[in-house]
């Protein structure tokens, strides 16, 4: 008899040992306890932050977005996009005017990286000293110093070598003026039949893909090549030339106006100097870590594959461009995806030198009026965790396809 | 029949003759490192590639001396480096037209020490020197007891460089840090006790997790305690500190406060459990997925919501709290790099071994991880130190802030070299400190290259 109650309380025991004992109830102990306390965390935030907004008789939603501003922000493209006019736009637009220029720097940020990157980082490489050296001092110079240094370094530069208002700016080729507002040039103003015009460079560009596309699948099938490349560039490049003189030149230019006082706001295309600033040092601040990605994928690629090509007979271009880039691309661009994430992160960095983008247009003048700080950052941030997270998406589909590729 | 001699065969050794005279000297050298490059004919493409590095090369040169003589005309040939009698340093510079070194020199301490109180900055000079002793003892590979100066620079040193830079002497209800320190003493009795096995077998298991939480209590405060300790020393407001002072409070306790972190988070998301790992990749991807500057913002503005009313909170903490969680994503992304390359083999040995989890994280898989990525964390820190500078957009002055904000913002100094001599001086004490860093991580990435790279 009492053996048994001895075994069973011996078995209850053993049961509860062997409970916390499992990693899975421990598992799941752990994490009801981990969720348990962050709910708690998030209680006590919105409660504290509910308390101290009513205390502060703060309003809170995004009612504020179909407000109107009053305040004006510097011609850009967003402003131009958007149609911007202080009184009569919305906090929406002052948004969506940050938004477009947020992504209008960091894509002239990203090409102007990319281009140099690549030449740098193929100079980085050359056997010639005197390339390699100037390759390897840029890199180690740019990407030591900080970016919001050279931003300012370079806006510094820009505005004291720049002329007055004043004064007779600095023409580029005749086309572009540049003083200490920023650069002018012509603004294409469409005339009647433009719109045929614009439809045949979306028409070329679509039928130089198309080329490309029944170039490969007849070499695949019969092994004759086609100068795909050129014949493309030919069609993109004629096919709008062609169509804009059969429609009798439907675009007239307009140049930018000089009064006694400098030049005429509204008139012609425009680009702050602030502009010019940012994409020079993120451009060339960027570039410096991209040549190092595009060494180290050239490096990457082992030497053998070089010389089972050259034992092939290929010849030394077609090896470039079907040997060794395809290979290194495969290093080079998750790094570079994630360096064009940065180039559209740091381009917040525009906040400092007064460029309106979305850090700038809504930290600035709108969140003082508004005075809704939470709902204000969180837009800000939801911006750049959408490129993110479209960035992320891009490259698990890039990792996909090319995992396809190589098996 | 070995020795049958043939006779057209050599017995001696032909003399070694001289290697051609292009290939030796300079010429040998301008032809191997440059002219090889440019110097192939035998095709069109061939031709136009010569050209081309001809023309690259010559474009180089010209730049690299454009470089060169405008650095050295900028700062030393007509550069200003003392102030005439009668004259006041701006116009002296203005005339000059090169760097305004005076302007540095009347800056230096501004640059150095912020507005910190002239009579203490004593105590920022031992900080300094400290910090300069015990990095230099970290890094030299031969020194003694390596790892217990590593100890204290990580646990010691920022105790004792709060009270000597704040002063100390934090003023904490005693009543309240003796109710944590009795449940912090609870808890880690009652693990203790759990472990003797007093509440039987089954509660054994929880030991370690009541004596991790009742230790961490205890040192908390601990810490607090110290903190409050009476020194005699004047307190600094934070406001007051500024210049590289700021910049190396930020970069460290970014650096310090993101490594436990992201250990921590790290490991998370290599975790088995589903919550622990949707709640790390979250955490982690939305501060990798954001920008400092908003992260600032964030902790400047927003911060003081989330806390209950009345809370006083100083502007550098907030910052330096925006600044530890934001590294302390990209610090888990680089350990967990190194937990990656730590193989499988190593936990189940472990686990063989009768080790719980955490036993196997800290005796086994942690130190194996963390020296493969030395180099991952330096680059960390080297994006962080940079990153200081953002601070000043939120009113902190840093190095930089401090000359753009505040050196370049004194009416006595307006010129137009001052800003450029200003920013060349920030730009080449960033540079000293990221560079020798970069050259140390790489030193570190061949010394931990054991060949097992494919």
């Amino acid at each position: 008899m009492a053996d048994t109650t001895a075994g069973d309380a011996q078995e209850a025991r053993s049961s509860l040992a062997s409970m916390v004992y499992d990693p899975k109830a421990r598992g799941i102990f752990f994490q009801v306890l981990i969720f348990g306390l962050l709910l708690i965390g998030l209680y006590l935030i919105i409660n504290n932050t509910l308390v101290n907004l009513e205390q502060l008789n703060k309003k809170s939603g995004f009612g504020f977005l179909s407000q109107t501003t009053g305040f004006a922000i510097f011609d850009t493209l967003g402003t131009w996009a958007v149609g911007y006019t202080p009184g009569e736009s919305t906090y929406w637009d002052v948004f969506l005017v940050g938004a477009i220029n947020t992504v209008w720097v960091a894509v002239f940020s990203i090409i102007l990286s990319t281009i140099l990157g690549f030449i740098i980082g193929v100079m980085r490489l050359s056997k010639n000293v005197i390339l390699r050296s100037v390759a390897t001092v840029y890199i180690e110079v740019l990407r030591n110093i900080p970016l919001l240094l050279q931003i300012f370094f370079w806006i510094a530069l820009l505005t004291g070598i720049a002329p007055g208002k004043r004064d007779d700016p600095v023409s580029i080729f005749g086309v572009f003026f540049f003083d200490s507002s920023g650069i002018r040039g012509p603004y294409p103003i469409s005339l009647e039949g433009a719109g045929v015009f614009y439809a045949s460079i979306v028409i070329g560009v679509i039928a130089a893909f198309a080329i490309g596309k029944w170039a490969k699948k007849r070499q695949d099938a019969t092994g004759q090549q086609f100068p795909s490349f050129w014949v493309g560039l030919g069609v993109i490049i004629f096919l709008p030339v062609i169509v804009f003189y059969a429609m009798g030149q439907p675009i007239e230019l307009e140049w930018p106006d000089r009064g006694n006082f400098g030049f005429r706001p509204g008139i012609g295309s425009f680009i702050e100097i602030s502009f010019v600033a940012l994409w020079l040092s993120l451009g060339t601040y960027t570039a410096s870590f991209i040549a190092e990605i595009v060494r180290a994928g050239i490096l990457s690629v082992s030497h053998g594959q070089t010389e089972g090509a050259q034992a092939l007979g290929i010849s030394a271009n077609v090896t470039l461009s079907k040997v060794i880039i395809p290979q290194a691309m495969r290093v080079i661009i998750p790094p570079l995806t994630s360096q064009y994430l940065n180039v559209t992160k740091n381009s917040s960095l525009a906040a400092a030198i007064g460029f309106p983008d979305v850090v700038a247009t809504f930290s600035g003048t709108a969140l003082n009026q508004v005075g809704q700080e939470i709902e204000m950052i969180f837009m800000m941030m939801m911006v750049y965790l959408f490129f993110s997270v479209t960035t992320a998406i891009f490259m698990n589909w890039y990792n996909a396809r090319k995992r396809l590729v190589e098996r | 029949m070995t020795k049958q001699s043939i006779a057209y065969v050599r017995t001696d050794e032909a003399p070694k003759l001289p290697p051609p005279s292009d290939s030796t000297g300079i010429v040998g050298w301008l032809k191997e490192n440059i002219l090889s490059t440019m110097n192939d004919f035998s095709s069109p493409s061939k031709t136009a590639a010569s050209v081309v590095m001809m023309i690259l090369t010559v474009l180089s040169l010209l730049a690299a001396y454009a470089m060169i003589s405008g650095m050295a005309s900028y700062l030393l040939f007509t550069a200003t480096f003392s102030i005439p009698e009668g004259v006041t340093g701006a116009d002296a510079c203005r005339e000059n037209g090169g760097a305004c070194w005076p302007f540095i020199a009347a800056k230096m301490k501004l640059m150095i020490y912020g507005a910190y109180p002239a009579e203490e900055l004593w105590r920022v000079d031992v900080v300094y020197l400290l910090l300069a002793i015990g990095i230099a003892w970290m890094i030299w590979e031969k020194a003694p007891a390596r790892k217990l100066v590593c100890t204290l620079m990580l646990t010691a040193f920022p105790i004792v460089a709060f009270i000597l830079l704040t002063g100390g002497a934090l003023h904490g209800s005693w009543g309240a840090k003796g109710v944590w320190a009795v449940i912090g003493a609870g808890l880690f009795g009652a693990g203790i006790a759990l472990d003797r096995g007093m509440a039987g077998d089954s509660l054994k298991a929880f030991s370690g997790g009541f004596k991790a939480i009742g230790g961490l209590f205890l040192m908390i405060v601990a810490v607090g305690a110290i903190f409050s300790i009476e020194f005699g020393l004047e307190p600094v407001r934070t406001d007051l500190w500024g210049g590289l002072l700021v910049t190396f409070v930020v970069a460290l306790t970014g650096i310090v406060a993101s490594l436990p972190l992201g250990i921590i988070l790290a490991l998370g998301r290599r975790s088995q459990m589903p919550v622990v790992r949707l709640l790390s990749v979250l955490f982690i991807e939305f501060w990798r997925g954001v920008p400092l500057i908003t992260v600032l913002f964030m902790s400047s503005v927003m911060l003081p919501f989330f806390l209950p009313p009345e809370t006083e909170f100083d502007k550098l903490l907030r910052a330096l709290i925006g600044v530890a969680l934001f590294s302390s994503a990209y610090m888990a992304e680089v350990v967990r790099g190194g937990l990656q390359a730590i193989g499988k083999g190593q936990v189940e040995g472990g686990m063989s071994l009768g080790l719980s989890y955490w036993q196997q994280m800290r005796l086994i898989v942690l130190p194996q991880a963390l020296t493969l990525v030395i180099p991952g964390i330096v680059n960390t820190f080297i994006g962080l130190f940079k990153d200081t500078v953002l601070v000043l957009i939120i009113g902190i002055f840093d190095l930089l802030g401090a000359v753009q904000n505040q050196a370049l913002k004194d009416p006595e100094w307006i010129n137009p070299t001052a800003a450029t001599t200003g920013y060349l001086t920030v730009g080449a004490i960033f540079w000293v400190f990221c560079f020798g860093m970069s050259r140390y991580s790489m030193a570190m990435e061949r010394k931990l290259y054991r060949g097992h790279k494919r």
